[in-house]
């Protein structure tokens, strides 16, 4: 009992870990960039409804991660439009993105209300255990994501904006540019991330899939001090939060359902004011401000 | 997310004057015709709809009564954002202020139900007020502490109020009357706010016009207006200048919440009768764009309290007579602000 249980909750954590871990990865390199995305919320219902649509309509579930990802990257170049081509406040544009998302999604996932699919088909790994494809790729995506901002050029550039846009600028890139980029990065594994939660664990649409997991990876974001390779850690802390809650409530335990439903949102908040505590921030800093180059 | 995140909050500009106003209407009929393409392209006919919610909210009065309901919580909700805003603080927290202030209130209802009206209503607004204050204060001493962004445990927050909510109602206050459908046990007549003859127009309304006078006075009449704005102004100045930065920010953060509570507790104790597992369809959320619209400006708050009703009514028709989720009227509350938050200059400075 105790053994399966354990192996329960692991190889759930694994797989609730995921949706968040691609979540907060895309999260992460928006604000490396300097741009905090607080619609990722959105952006992951987005990812949702697509890839439950389209997985629904086509019976390709991969087709339905692939439309994800691109209809998140869509959302968050929307978000950079405002944000960086207008140059407005990103925490107004942000919770601007989250009222479109729920709209959206809403709208893109009405007819598929009640609708089955079969999800990501597990690909078994002998001797480790059998996982759907984002599953795999979820460590390497976060270490490949570490490499690329902290051993390329590319990310160099990109955490220089991230931390001073001006001398990025004057050190010859494209502040904007770089930023876009990032951006469509981040709503790319946003996307994903969405589609991964629908896909593969919740298997059926619902408004609010998404249930607040955009903003539980924005602090992870934080747990993570802003590097990938931490954000492996906290999804799977996370992750494990929101299984233990699932496998002690299909076990009939005697705690009511509601209560363990609120484990995953305060224990963000533990943690966030844990982190808060002995602090040496790790942010970017020029995290949330506009660059208004040198007109 | 970094402490000085808020410095990033700008307000735009009251948005009172008459071009203001015409930029505003030109505004919302941009809105209007991008929200109707997309419902176009869903296969439904926006026009219908559009005319439809002219006809329901100015066409009789029961239309256009429904619409002051709906205007009631989220002329609180908005304080609830307006006023920690002119200290540079982001309360996204409106929506779990509301469930909790419901919450707390209803255990007044419930637990003092043989008071008669005269204490038993300003009892459970002054407990609304409390459930609301309560939620907010935690995050008002994280953030006056340096130790986490309000943004972010606001937002936390509120995913976590109505599964208290839910807890309650299927739990311990679970009424035995209805085995299907969760609710707590129906109010006392004591316990019910006064409506409006024939209408659901309750004394929530008044709530929400009181609350929204005092904060416009308070702001711009009293010692404590000078100085929150002081200290929207400039935060490192007003320290050294010895006004308790602190201190405003936890009181300002509780006051809100309050109020915010104030709506919840109208919400169960006008319409609803008693708690309910769902007791707002977003107005917290809804009163944070209704307040960075108007910019904080008491009267901007209440002309776009009143816009955001009429769009919330064409959400409601949009459902009723074309089957499209309600939910779907967030995308037209997001597109007008796009266009809002899209242009340079009406925003504010730089």
């Amino acid at each position: 009992m105790t053994t399966s249980f354990a192996a329960a909750v692991l190889s759930s954590s694994v797989v609730s870990g995921t949706s968040l871990l691609y979540a907060t990865l895309g999260e992460l390199v928006g604000e490396r960039a300097g741009i905090v995305n607080l619609g990722l919320e959105g952006v992951m219902l987005i990812g949702a409804s697509i890839g439950f649509a389209v997985c629904s309509t086509t019976g390709d579930p991969y087709f339905g991660v692939a439309a994800a990802a691109f209809g998140g990257m869509g959302a968050a170049l929307l978000f950079g439009y405002i944000v960086i081509g207008r140059r407005a406040n990103q925490l107004a544009s942000g919770l601007t993105l989250l009222f479109f998302g729920f709209g959206v999604s809403a709208l893109i996932g009405r007819p598929f209300i009640g609708a089955s699919i079969t999800g990501l088909p597990r690909l078994a790994l002998p001797g480790v255990g059998a996982f759907d494809l984002l599953v795999w790729l979820a460590v390497p995506t976060a270490v490949l994501l570490w490499w690329l901002l902290f051993r390329t050029r590319w990310g160099l550039a990109l955490r220089a904006v991230g931390e001073d846009p001006a001398a990025a600028f004057a050190a010859g890139r494209r502040p904007d540019v770089i930023q876009y980029q990032a951006l469509a990065v981040g709503g790319l594994l946003g996307g994903i991330g969405g589609a991964h939660l629908a896909l593969a664990l919740a298997l059926s649409w619902d408004e609010g899939l998404t249930a607040g997991r955009g903003f539980i990876a924005i602090a992870l974001v934080i747990f993570a001090r802003w590097n990938p390779l931490w954000a492996i850690l906290g999804a799977l802390v996370f992750g494990g939060a929101e299984s233990l809650q699932l496998q002690l409530q299909a076990r009939g335990a005697a705690v009511s359902p509601f209560l363990m439903s609120m484990i995953p949102y305060l224990l963000t908040l533990l943690v966030l004011v844990f982190w808060g505590l002995n602090r040496r921030s790790a942010a970017p800093a020029a995290l949330g401000r506009n660059y208004f180059g040198v007109e | 997310m970094p402490h000085d995140l808020a410095i990033a909050w700008r307000r735009p500009a009251s948005m009172i004057a008459g071009r203001r106003l015409s930029r505003a209407l030109v505004i919302a009929l941009v809105a209007l015709a991008v929200f109707a393409l997309l419902l176009l392209a869903d296969g439904k006919d926006p026009l219908r709809a559009y005319r439809d919610t002219l006809i329901y909210v100015f066409g009789n009065t029961y239309g256009f009564s429904e619409l002051l309901v709906r205007m009631a919580p989220l002329l609180l909700t908005s304080v609830a954002v307006a006023l920690p805003s002119r200290l540079g603080l982001i309360n996204v927290g409106g929506e779990g202020q509301l469930y909790m202030g419901a919450w707390l209130a209803t255990a007044g209802a419930l637990g003092f139900s043989d008071l008669p009206a005269w204490q038993l209503l300003p009892l459970m607004t002054a407990m609304g007020f409390a459930g609301g204050a309560l939620w907010a204060l935690l995050p008002g001493i994280l953030r006056a502490a340096k130790v986490v962004n309000e943004t972010i445990s606001t937002l936390l927050l509120n995913y976590v109020a109505p599964l208290i909510v839910s807890f309650f109602i299927f739990g311990p206050w679970r009424s035995a009357e209805s085995s299907a459908y969760p609710q707590s046990p129906a109010f006392v007549a004591a316990a019910r706010l006064p409506s409006l003859d024939g209408t659901r127009i309750h004394l929530g309304l008044l709530y929400g016009i009181v609350c929204l006078a005092l904060y416009g006075l308070a702001l711009s009449r009293t010692r404590w207006g000078l100085e929150v704005r002081a200290i929207g102004g400039n935060p490192e100045a007003s320290l050294r200048l010895g006004i308790p930065v602190r201190t405003y920010m936890i009181a300002a953060m509780a006051v809100a919440g309050g109020i915010a509570g104030m709506a919840g507790m109208a919400e169960v104790s006008a319409i609803q009768g008693r708690l309910v597992g769902e007791l707002s369809p977003g107005y917290g959320y809804v009163g944070f764009l209704v307040s960075w619209l108007a910019g904080g400006s008491a009267l901007g708050i209440l002309l776009m309290a009143f816009l955001f009703a009429v769009v919330s009514s064409i959400g409601d028709i949009l459902q009723i007579t074309q089957g499209v989720p309600y939910a779907v009227v967030n995308v037209l509350m997001a597109v007008i602000l796009f266009i809002v938050l899209g242009q340079r200059k009406p925003m504010g400075a730089r």
